[in-house]
């Protein structure tokens, strides 16, 4: 660890930099789904067309990123609110976070043919 | 190591000698405790804004959890997923008054967490006072704009508007 640092590492330090990081982006998307629902009151042409771009396959690979963002923030967030509230909370927190990870991994294996089967018709035919 | 094993009972000779030099006659000297505030000290001119916002972060965070997965739920994996969108989709939905509601609270709740975040954010790495002055400036901006925007969409949607 190099000198006069604030970052410790391991389960605790990472899980902070994942949330924030997804976070962030979850932030920037909001602000243009907000903009492209704004369509709707421009004419159903426009909002349709926009609305055509996230049914791309490259898209949908963006789509399932959203979703193991939203995930990971929704579950370590879920954890972090334990960890201030639940007195046995910092004690589990490496626990926890395991947990969070296990779980996130079986939401993303769910949601694989949910969000990126129509791709997967779309590219290989069906 | 060889010093301190000198003394018998395991105590140092500093705090040997310490413990029994103060009497009830000649008490140790009282330190007061970083950070006490005294009559002297200002009043705080801060309320307890901080706080709000860490506890608005946990609770609209759990209301967030529900509201960000089911919209996901809908939009994404049931009914064909992304595919069956479009006006029609969005205009079947806001004909009822739970979804606009829904919408509505996911829209404010989630700008407000998000923009609580990137605060943080911007507090935690821009050090020069323009800079996060300039960066705040056009979060607090984006925000209103995006939270007002979604609101009147919301407010004003019109299913017949061709």
């Amino acid at each position: 660890m190099p000198a006069g640092t604030l970052y410790r590492g391991r389960e605790g330090m990472w899980s902070w930099v994942a949330h924030r990081v997804t976070g962030v982006l979850i932030f920037f998307f909001l602000f243009v789904h907000v903009l492209d629902t704004a369509l709707v009151r421009v004419s159903p042409e426009a909002y349709d067309t926009v609305v055509a771009t996230y049914k791309s396959p490259i898209v949908a690979l963006l789509e399932y990123g959203l979703v193991a963002a939203i995930l990971f923030h929704a579950l370590n967030g879920l954890r972090v609110i334990a960890v201030d509230f639940w007195i046995k909370g910092a004690r589990y927190q490496k626990q926890m976070l395991w947990t969070v990870v296990g779980l996130w991994v079986v939401l993303m294996i769910g949601a694989i043919y949910p969000v990126l089967g129509h791709a997967a018709r779309e590219v290989f035919g069906s | 190591m060889s010093t301190t094993e000198t003394t018998a009972s395991g105590i140092g000779p500093v705090e040997g000698a310490g413990a029994s030099a103060y009497t009830v006659d000649n008490p140790a000297p009282l330190i007061e405790p970083p950070r006490k505030r005294t009559k002297k000290s200002p009043k705080s001119t801060r309320g307890n804004f901080e706080m709000a916002a860490w506890l608005f972060m946990r609770l609209s965070g759990v209301v967030l959890v529900v509201l960000v997965i089911g919209h996901l739920l809908i939009q994404l994996v049931l009914d064909g997923g992304v595919s069956k969108i479009g006006f029609a989709f969005v205009a079947g939905r806001w004909a009822s008054p739970f979804w606009q509601v829904w919408d509505l609270l996911m829209l404010w709740l989630a700008m407000l967490h998000g923009a609580n975040g990137l605060r943080t954010v911007i507090n935690d790495y821009a050090e020069r006072p323009n800079t996060r002055l300039w960066l705040k400036g056009l979060l607090y901006t984006a925000t209103v704009f995006t939270i007002l925007l979604g609101t009147l969409v919301i407010f004003t949607f019109d299913p017949n508007i061709r």
